[in-house]
């Protein structure tokens, strides 16, 4: 496809989906498309680590104080979450920045990483439960309904409304995404991932560009968090932050793919779309066939199909172009 | 002011001993996982969930069929240790060659499979074995007799696998392999069944865990989160494989919890423990017995 015509496609596709909700209004549908399109750019925003091999599982962290911060400040100090949100996000990027600059410094890889983000995201779980007084503990939190100034407040009840906004947070996480993606950080990145001491001995500063995208993703998955939140109007620790959390980024985004740019889209859509279809069609008796089947998915893609199912179908359509790319 | 220092004090020691009974299980898990991650180099995310399951095979067998405790605990073991092997047959073997991330992961997928698996099969339920073991009071100071057992059961565990692993072939194959897995296949060693054992191995360690720990906890379908990412954190801060460090950490894991705990709520005590976690990782990145290079 040459470049103009994808540029032609995207446009072609952004405006069906902008126009969607103004023809289709099932409110039922709208909700769910809703929750793939905040949970697709919580698992873009993920990716853009765990493409470099910088697997994380602190994000749910990360998208526990977007949440928690946001609606903290709006109920406790009447902060509208319009300052609330980057100071949630500012807060995670704090936490992004204590955590990793020591772990990259020290070069802290591998497993060793993995286990260092456990811990991260186990904390931000356990100050949550543990300052019930103030967060509801593991009962859950709701943000107060706003009276007066809806807009002000960042609650709508409108799906529509919500429908826009979440399409346009994905669509600024996919070019975030293209922008790193066609950036020097890229090739420095990959280089890191491949061999750390040679991209340094050849003069990439290793710990700056960790530093950076870790940022970058910590930014955008504490608004993932904190948007969620307006939108549920409900969280519990469970649900947006913790080891679960992150597991089931990890999980979404391997599915779809997470070396290619929709490939988290593609994810979100299939659990999402999985854990309704068995939730409907088996009711209360579902509870855990979820997943089960997630899981089993899981387990057999990385054995089976490592891309995901959006990364090795582009590689069969287009064998030619995986060889310019990894060149 | 001497009579509140006198009940602090009394408190202090309570709650230090606990920490050290609470150690000797965590020190049991531990030892499980680090002989998986020394040998096969994979870190079983899962590996509390074996322990969830070992559990619920203890809860069915003693409150449903009536076996006695005693005489279901070896049935327990036998069948955690194969589910240990079938995990490693299953899973681990098609992805020898893979990165390290996609094992780990790989066990994250089953992490999901066997909760939910324990949801659908026995429900969100919280259950216990209902057998109440006295409390032990020595001096002010209360214990329950479950952690003393467990304390020692878990050191009689480890110390049989000392002996394994020092005084048998099997064992010191398992050993070598640890130090050099392409040699060993050269001097004849079958690393494959090598891998089979001890991954049966741990699995029967967490199956022991899991008998001692249902005479601690309730048993439910996400009981393996509460102590899961406590059993990673010793092992990494023990330095992964490193048996001695992870039953040091283990210890101290369990006194950070215990004492944190004391001056608050229990979550303070794991806020504590997890901060100190990350503090060390940056001190000693590869471990507290870690040579330094």
């Amino acid at each position: 496809m040459t470049r103009r015509g994808r540029l032609a496609a995207w446009a072609v596709g952004l405006a069906a989906l902008i126009a969607l909700p103004f023809v289709y209004r099932d409110p039922y549908h709208l909700h769910i498309l809703v929750l793939i399109l905040i949970w697709s750019f919580a698992y873009t925003s993920w990716s853009m680590m765990g493409r470099f091999g910088l697997v994380s599982l602190g994000h749910g962290g990360f998208m526990g104080i977007g949440a928690y911060v946001t609606a903290l400040l709006w109920n406790h100090l009447g902060l509208s979450p319009w300052i609330g949100i980057p100071v949630s996000m500012v807060a995670a990027g704090a936490l992004a920045l204590v955590v990793g600059y020591p772990c990259f410094r020290f070069r802290i890889t591998g497993h060793y990483f993995v286990l260092v983000t456990l811990a991260l995201s186990g904390i931000v779980l356990q100050v949550i439960t543990a300052t019930r007084d103030y967060t509801g503990g593991s009962l859950g939190y709701t943000p107060n309904r706003a009276s007066a100034n809806k807009l002000l407040a960042l609650q709508f009840d409108d799906k529509t409304a919500w429908y826009l906004i979440a399409l346009a947070v994905w669509l600024a996480g996919l070019v975030v995404w293209h922008w790193i993606d066609r950036s020097m950080s890229r090739c420095a990145l990959e280089a890191i991932s491949e061999d750390e001491d040679a991209a340094a001995a050849a003069g990439v500063d290793v710990t700056a560009e960790k530093l950076k995208i870790t940022l970058i993703s910590a930014l955008m998955t504490a608004l993932a968090g904190a948007i969620y939140c307006q939108y549920q109007m409900f969280i519990t620790p469970d649900t947006v932050s913790g080891i679960a959390v992150s597991l089931q980024m990890v999980f979404a985004a391997i599915v779809g793919g997470l070396f290619v740019s929709l490939g988290p889209t593609v994810g979100a859509i299939i659990t999402i779309l999985l854990a309704e279809t068995l939730r409907i069609g088996f009711g209360t008796k579902a509870v855990g066939w979820d997943n089960l089947v997630y899981g089993v998915l899981l387990v057999l893609f990385i054995i089976f199909l490592p891309k995901g199912i959006l990364g090795s179908v582009l590689d069969r359509l287009k064998p030619q172009r995986k060889v310019s790319s990894s060149s | 002011m001497q009579a509140f220092l006198d009940i602090f004090d009394i408190y202090l020691l309570e709650a230090v001993i606990n920490g050290i009974l609470l150690g000797g299980v965590l020190a049991l898990l531990a030892l499980g996982l680090n002989l998986i991650f020394g040998v096969i180099d994979v870190t079983w995310i899962c590996y509390a969930e074996l322990v969830m399951i070992g559990m619920y095979a203890m809860y069915f067998m003693v409150q449903y069929y009536g076996i006695s405790y005693f005489i279901a605990a070896p049935f327990t073991i036998l069948l955690v240790a194969i589910l240990g092997a079938l995990l490693h047959y299953l899973v681990i073997a098609p992805l020898l060659t893979a990165p390290p991330i996609n094992q780990l992961l790989a066990t994250g997928g089953v992490l999901f499979v066997l909760q939910s698996f324990a949801t659908v099969a026995f429900g969100i339920d919280f259950r216990n074995l209902g057998i109440r073991l006295p409390v032990l009071a020595f001096g002010d100071m209360n214990f329950s007799y479950a952690r003393l057992l467990s304390f020692v059961a878990a050191l009689v565990g480890m110390v049989a696998v000392y002996l394994f692993m020092t005084r048998t072939f099997t064992g010191t194959a398992i050993r070598a392999i640890s130090q050099d897995r392409q040699i060993m296949a050269l001097m004849g060693v079958d690393t494959k069944r090598i891998y089979i054992i001890t991954s049966a191995l741990g699995g029967a360690l967490a199956g022991l865990a899991a008998c001692l720990l249902v005479l601690q906890y309730d048993v439910h379908p996400f009981v393996g989160l509460s102590f899961g990412p406590i059993t990673f954190l010793i092992c990494v801060l023990g330095g992964l494989g490193n048996f001695i460090g992870g039953f040091i950490a283990a210890f101290v894991f369990a006194e950070i919890i215990s004492l944190g705990g004391l001056f608050s709520d229990l979550e303070w005590g794991y806020v504590l423990a997890f901060a100190f976690f990350i503090v060390m990782m940056f001190i000693r990145p590869a471990g507290l017995l870690a040579r330094r290079r």
